[in-house]
């Protein structure tokens, strides 16, 4: 039994905090978040080029070869400096890829987005902002060997960005009738409907499907044949949130830890306070029980796959419920400032608004667990 | 990161398995008879005095065995491991690591069989959270020690045959005030020690208020140097100290509530159909893991042998938290029943024993913000 890191888990969270301190400080995270392609194409490249992009793929394709307690500490660092990226869609993309495609499929499109030559993502959720299978409505039209979309895809992650899309669609009526297919930005038939978000550093937009075409080579394992794939991708979804909110809600409890520091009233550090010193204390007690909610569900997904959906959704639940709080209880320990544009803080409140419903908010997750415990 | 257990921990897991098989007491709350067979069993199995070392009669338990022994008793809900909780977990320990040779003859063969009882002397009247300050005097005459002043919150002292207790040996206030205290092993029956029982709001009498009027304690019963008192008391909790006793307990609250909630109505249906009271449960559910897996890994630490944190205080305060967030829950699922004495009734009133015990909530946000965030000290 040993629930911590080793020792080159450790080096890697070093080199990637690092990378993101030097390159990209919060100065910078606003710059970036301000042009239209909403990330820096040379740090994406630095990225791939450092290993981070696929991580988790094999290194037969090209990846890094390594696990999802490995990706959960980039994900933390990520997530604490508020780097502005395609990362989090990516790799879900690359997983879910590797997951259910065939190698044919693998061989052509994941050394690409390891190397960052290519951006994915996946599109599963529709008007109904439903993510289990009955939210899934869009209906592939059976065509030769194929089949057909029309439709829209809502709340795509960088759905601007993305060149290529694995899209979740139903192919019969039932809860398992699902398939998932591959098509790419440039397909005819292909649009992309950005929405300006309230968090600037993270992308999402609406995909719109008029007739477009996915071939038999496009379909990620058999027609009707992906439900339990996409059940898994739901819960590495859950974690690489959960992962990046964590690291959000570091980054935000040591900025507000610091201005309770040097924010001086009534002759002393506002930190004195108790009503000032024990909400930063609760932050914290939910940093604690997050990273061992968040890490163990990543050990789970590398070595204990039966225990995934529970894990995922105890840190789903806890993180959404904790990025929320943190979020607004570090403006009103600002105050004043915290209401500015120029302070901060105000990026973490609106990276809560992101985190927490992306892959299930808090009701979701809770109700799950409530299935799954049989209660 | 590794969750598995090697085989000779499995090993361990089963045969603590088959010694509960055997032993576990039939009744919850068993009876007395067999709570002394079971404090029997324990003894024989030479499992009272787990953690203490085999040179000292202990068991020599590893710390993984200590989290497992907790995890399985704690899981059967077992009785506790010996009827004197505060000599086995930290007198003991104590005495073994700062006693003298005759102390340690004294003490500790007594201890592990269960023969004597001991009570702690932290508190005082107007001690609580802030220890350090303890005011409780004692002045060396020739070879004993002359004690004056009083304890409270003492658990047990009513039943007890020693204290073990902390004084206040150096009053210059320009010393730091951790340095003027000692500690005593104290005979409960000195002339001069009046012990006042002080009845808890459930009505159950476990703690008191302990006087000492002139108390004259030979100075062999001092443990360890004068004004090493402080160090005694840290050291002491330096046990395992995962606290996955108190994480499977709140699994086994959950599990009662869920019955609970099985077993009760809101409009007319089982309350457990209500998405609202299963989201409260599965709410619970999610910090009661992070409470386990938190525990897991301050023990990592410990087994990595990285210096011991205050980390503990995160778990005290997400107990704190659960206590009052599942008992406003069964008070609710209760309804009009929650007016009326009985089982869940009274634990809802006997948490806050818990909760305060050992420090305040307010107080573990103190050394969360103090000591781990560097925020000033109040």
């Amino acid at each position: 039994m040993d629930f911590g890191f080793s020792e080159e888990q450790d080096l890697l969270r070093q080199q990637v905090r690092k990378f993101l301190d030097d390159n990209c400080p919060l100065e910078r995270v606003r710059e970036i978040a301000e042009t239209p392609a909403g990330y820096a194409p040379e740090q994406w490249k630095q990225l791939g080029e450092l290993g981070f992009l696929g991580l988790v793929l094999p290194e037969e394709y090209g990846g890094a070869g390594l696990g999802w307690v490995d990706l959960v500490v980039l994900l933390e660092e990520t997530g604490r400096s508020l780097f502005p990226s395609p990362l989090v869609s990516t790799t879900l993309a690359g997983a879910l890829l590797c997951e259910a495609g065939n190698d044919a499929q693998k061989k052509r499109w994941l050394p690409g987005l390891a190397e960052g030559s290519l951006i994915g993502t996946v599109a599963v959720l529709e008007e109904s902002d439903c993510g289990s299978p009955e939210g899934i409505r869009l209906r592939g039209e059976p065509d030769g060997d194929g089949f057909v979309l029309r439709g829209e895809k809502h709340f795509v992650v960088d759905a601007g960005q993305a060149q290529l899309f694995v899209i979740a669609f139903r192919t019969g009526d039932g809860p398992d009738a699902l398939s998932l297919g591959l098509v790419e930005s440039t397909a005819p038939g292909v649009r992309v409907e950005e929405t300006r978000p309230l968090d600037r550093t993270k992308r999402v937009g609406t995909l719109h499907l008029d007739g477009v075409r996915i071939g038999a080579d496009a379909l990620l394992g058999p027609a009707g044949g992906a439900a339990a794939a996409l059940a898994a991708h739901m819960d590495r979804g859950a974690v690489a949130v959960t992962a990046e909110a964590l690291g959000s809600i570091e980054g935000v409890l040591d900025l507000t830890v610091q201005f309770a520091k040097d924010r001086i009233q009534f002759g002393q550090p506002i930190g004195h306070f108790q009503g000032v010193k024990h909400p930063l204390a609760e932050i914290y007690v939910d940093v604690e029980c997050l990273k061992s909610l968040c890490w163990y569900a990543a050990w789970a997904l590398d070595d204990s796959p039966e225990e995934v959906p529970q894990a995922a959704s105890e840190a789903k639940a806890f993180g959404a419920v904790a990025i929320t709080r943190a979020g607004i209880d570090a403006i009103q320990l600002h105050g004043a400032v915290g209401y500015t544009e120029e302070y901060d803080v105000q990026l973490y409140l609106k990276r809560s608004k992101w985190s927490r419903p992306l892959y299930g908010d808090e009701d979701h997750h809770h109700d799950r667990l409530a299935e799954l415990g049989g209660y | 990161m590794d969750f598995h257990f090697t085989e000779a921990e499995q090993a361990f897991r089963a045969e603590v398995r088959a010694f509960l098989d055997e032993h576990l007491p039939e009744n919850d709350p068993p009876t007395e008879t067999e709570i002394e067979r079971w404090n029997h069993a324990l003894g024989e199995k030479g499992w009272l005095g787990f953690h203490w070392p085999k040179e000292h009669g202990g068991y020599g338990g590893t710390l993984i065995e200590q989290f497992i022994l907790k995890e399985e008793c704690s899981a059967r809900r077992a009785p506790p491991l010996g009827s004197d909780f505060m000599g086995l977990t930290w007198v003991g320990p104590s005495i073994i690591m700062h006693g003298t040779k005759e102390q340690q003859g004294e003490f500790l063969p007594e201890l592990l069989a269960g023969d004597s009882v001991w009570c702690t002397g932290y508190s005082e009247p107007d001690i609580g959270s802030d220890l350090a300050g303890l005011q409780c005097r004692a002045v060396r005459d020739g070879d004993e020690y002359v004690v004056n002043g009083s304890k409270i919150w003492t658990t047990l002292a009513h039943k007890a045959k020693y204290i073990f207790l902390m004084v206040r040996t150096e009053s210059d206030a320009s010393k730091s005030k951790y340095k003027g205290i000692t500690c005593l092993l104290t005979p409960m029956d000195l002339p001069g020690i009046e012990v006042r029982p002080i009845p808890a709001l459930t009505g159950v009498h476990s703690f008191n208020q302990v006087f000492f009027n002139d108390v004259r304690v030979p100075v062999e019963s001092r443990l360890g140097e004068e004004g090493q008192g402080w160090m005694v008391v840290v050291r002491a909790l330096a046990n395992e100290r995962s606290g996955i006793s108190e994480a499977t307990e709140k699994r086994r609250h959950l599990d009662d509530l869920i019955e609970l909630a099985q077993t009760t109505e809101r409009k007319g249906r089982p309350a457990l159909e209500d998405p609202s009271v299963r989201r409260s449960l599965a709410g619970f559910q999610a910090k009661i893991s992070a409470m386990r897996l938190n525990g897991m890994r301050y023990l990592t630490k410990q087994l990595r042998g990285e210096p011991a944190g205050t980390e503990t205080s995160v778990n005290k305060l997400l107990r704190g938290q659960l206590e009052h967030d599942m008992w406003n829950l069964s008070n609710g699922l209760l309804g009009s029943h929650a007016q009326a004495e009985g089982r869940w009734q009274l634990g809802s009133l006997g948490y806050h024993g818990t909760v305060i015990g050992g420090g305040t909530p307010n107080i573990q946000r103190n050394i969360i913000g103090e000591r781990i965030l560097g925020l000033p000290k109040d």
